[in-house]
């Protein structure tokens, strides 16, 4: 496990527990693990949950389309966004949450293997308002879940099929995932929440 | 954002935020499946004291495609011809249990009213209010603009720069008042051309320059020519001669439309008087805008709903 660089720590009860070398290796297994439990690329399609999720497909798209000539070109028709956030069972509850965008790949999602792909699974609520955000979209022919980290405390009958860390986590812990991409660093870290937080992704 | 009663009350932030998130919502528009379950369990009661048929129209699909439950109120044939007051309608309303109230008045003010009192504590979206304002009608006349102009990069962006020119009955108009405060917040620069009888008697109404000469109004190449409807149920004044001295001083007329910019947009909020205000000949050409302008406007009633009716205070999604 390594440690967390110096500066990087943010306060007392922070702590870093995966850096830029372990998710780039776990990214790189989870597409194997994709593509072996697809036998092959045909009809797969992944689709990130903003916003880390986005990042992390777009991730996966290019290690795709480095191992697998079958995949095509990164950037291509195989991978898009489906934001959740109209279909939370949280809403009304005066958080207030503003809807990402959604793009789905030009071939649509009717028969494909459809691969989810979310930072942290927690709750699993999350998981549940993409399928049904899924379903006003198409009808894939399966969907999978694939995670950086699933850190427990499950409150739904879900579970990922394919993860890069498992993370047992207190629940009053926060694990935060960030990418160079939207925070300008790569690396998972764990901090303690203030009571009544809302633990981080969900 | 709890009400919306006023684009004044609109900062920058916010104006673009409603633009965004009604981009999401076009693009749920153009799914198969154009629903979502965000105000599932839900009651919006569109309240119209006044006659609308495409604002309450829109009003509703929007509704019903965030999956809310919407009751129709029309105060012609209602408890209201027998004289009862708006705080006995709207509590009457609220004891049926309702979570946000869309209203159209005749009197100016009313929506603030509403949105003031103790009476009910829902969120209230402004659908017109007498000669005021009618603020989800600048909303998708900005967000028409921003399509068209900015394409798919529309995301985030304001209006900096654009010349708009609104042409017409600018007294009565709540869409031009609406307009001319939304589209200043973005950036936009607003000009006015009526005939002084159908002006505010203000130097500078709303912030907007002035003209009383169309045509010199049009020489000056604005981005966007807005016309607006000669509303003949308030014309109970000599605001003009009559309509054909109106429609050659200040009608789109078709060799004026000849004469305008490859890229010039056309917009009108509708319904239009072809051949009064505009020309068909401008109406149906495709710089018009005046059928994306309503299909807009249900994706921009959506936004609003959805952020009057779920409490968003702007904060970020936790992923």
């Amino acid at each position: 496990m390594p440690s967390g660089e110096a500066g990087k720590e943010v306060g007392v009860g922070t702590r870093t527990v995966l850096q830029h070398p372990d998710i780039t290796r776990a990214l790189t297994r989870i597409a194997h693990e994709i593509l072996e439990a697809n036998h092959g690329a045909s009809d797969l399609v992944l689709l990130g949950i903003p916003t880390r999720g986005a990042v992390l497909a777009e991730r996966l798209d290019r290690i795709l389309a480095d191992i697998d000539p079958e995949w095509g070109p990164a950037g291509g028709s195989r991978v898009g966004t489906l934001d959740v956030t109209m279909h939370r069972d949280d809403l009304g509850r005066g958080i207030g949450r503003a809807p990402h965008r959604t793009t789905i790949p030009a071939g649509g999602i009717d028969g494909t293997v459809v691969v989810l792909v979310d930072d942290v699974l927690y709750s699993g609520r999350t998981v549940r308002a993409a399928l049904d955000a899924l379903q006003g979209i198409g009808r894939p022919r399966a969907v999978r879940l694939a995670v950086l980290v699933d850190r427990g405390h499950r409150e739904l009958p879900i579970r990922a099929d394919h993860v890069g860390k498992n993370l047992p986590t207190a629940s009053d812990e926060r694990v935060t995932l960030r990418l160079t991409e939207t925070d300008g660093t790569d690396a998972v870290v764990i901090e303690q929440s203030e009571p009544h937080g809302d633990g981080g992704a969900a | 954002m709890k009400h919306l009663l006023s684009t004044a009350d609109l900062s920058r932030a916010e104006a673009i935020h409603i633009l965004d998130v009604a981009e999401e919502m076009a693009e749920v528009n153009s799914r198969e499946v154009r629903k979502l379950p965000a105000l599932r369990g839900k009651t919006v009661v569109n309240l119209f004291f006044e006659d609308s048929t495409r604002t309450r129209i829109s009003f509703e699909a929007a509704a019903k495609r965030l999956s809310a439950d919407v009751l129709n109120f029309a105060a012609k044939g209602s408890s209201v011809s027998k004289g009862e007051s708006l705080k006995d309608t709207v509590q009457t309303l609220g004891a049926m249990g309702i979570d946000g109230i869309v209203m159209r008045h005749g009197a100016s003010g009313a929506p603030r009213v509403l949105a003031d009192a103790d009476w009910i504590d829902v969120p209230v979206v402004n659908a017109g209010d007498g000669t005021h304002e009618h603020p989800t009608q600048a909303l998708l006349d900005a967000f028409t603009m921003r399509r068209r102009l900015h394409g798919d990069a529309s995301r985030g962006r304001a209006l900096d720069g654009v010349r708009v020119l609104i042409v017409g009955d600018v007294l009565h108009s709540r869409v031009a008042r609406s307009n001319a405060w939304l589209l200043r917040t973005l950036g936009a620069s607003v000009t006015f051309a009526a005939p002084p009888t159908l002006l505010p008697a203000t130097s500078a109404p709303f912030g907007a320059a002035v003209h009383h000469d169309l045509d010199v109004a049009l020489a000056e190449d604005p981005d966007v020519v807005m016309t607006l409807r000669i509303q003949q149920e308030r014309m109970n004044d000599a605001f003009f001669p009559n309509p054909r001295e109106y429609t050659r001083h200040w009608g789109l007329t078709a060799s004026r439309f000849a004469r305008l910019d490859e890229r010039t947009l056309i917009m009108h909020p509708g319904p239009m008087n072809r051949g009064l205000e505009i020309a068909g000949v401008a109406a149906d050409d495709p710089r018009s805008t005046v059928v994306e302008q309503v299909e807009n406007g249900v994706s921009v009633r959506m936004a609003v709903l959805y952020l009057a009716l779920t409490g968003d205070q702007q904060k970020e999604t936790v992923a």
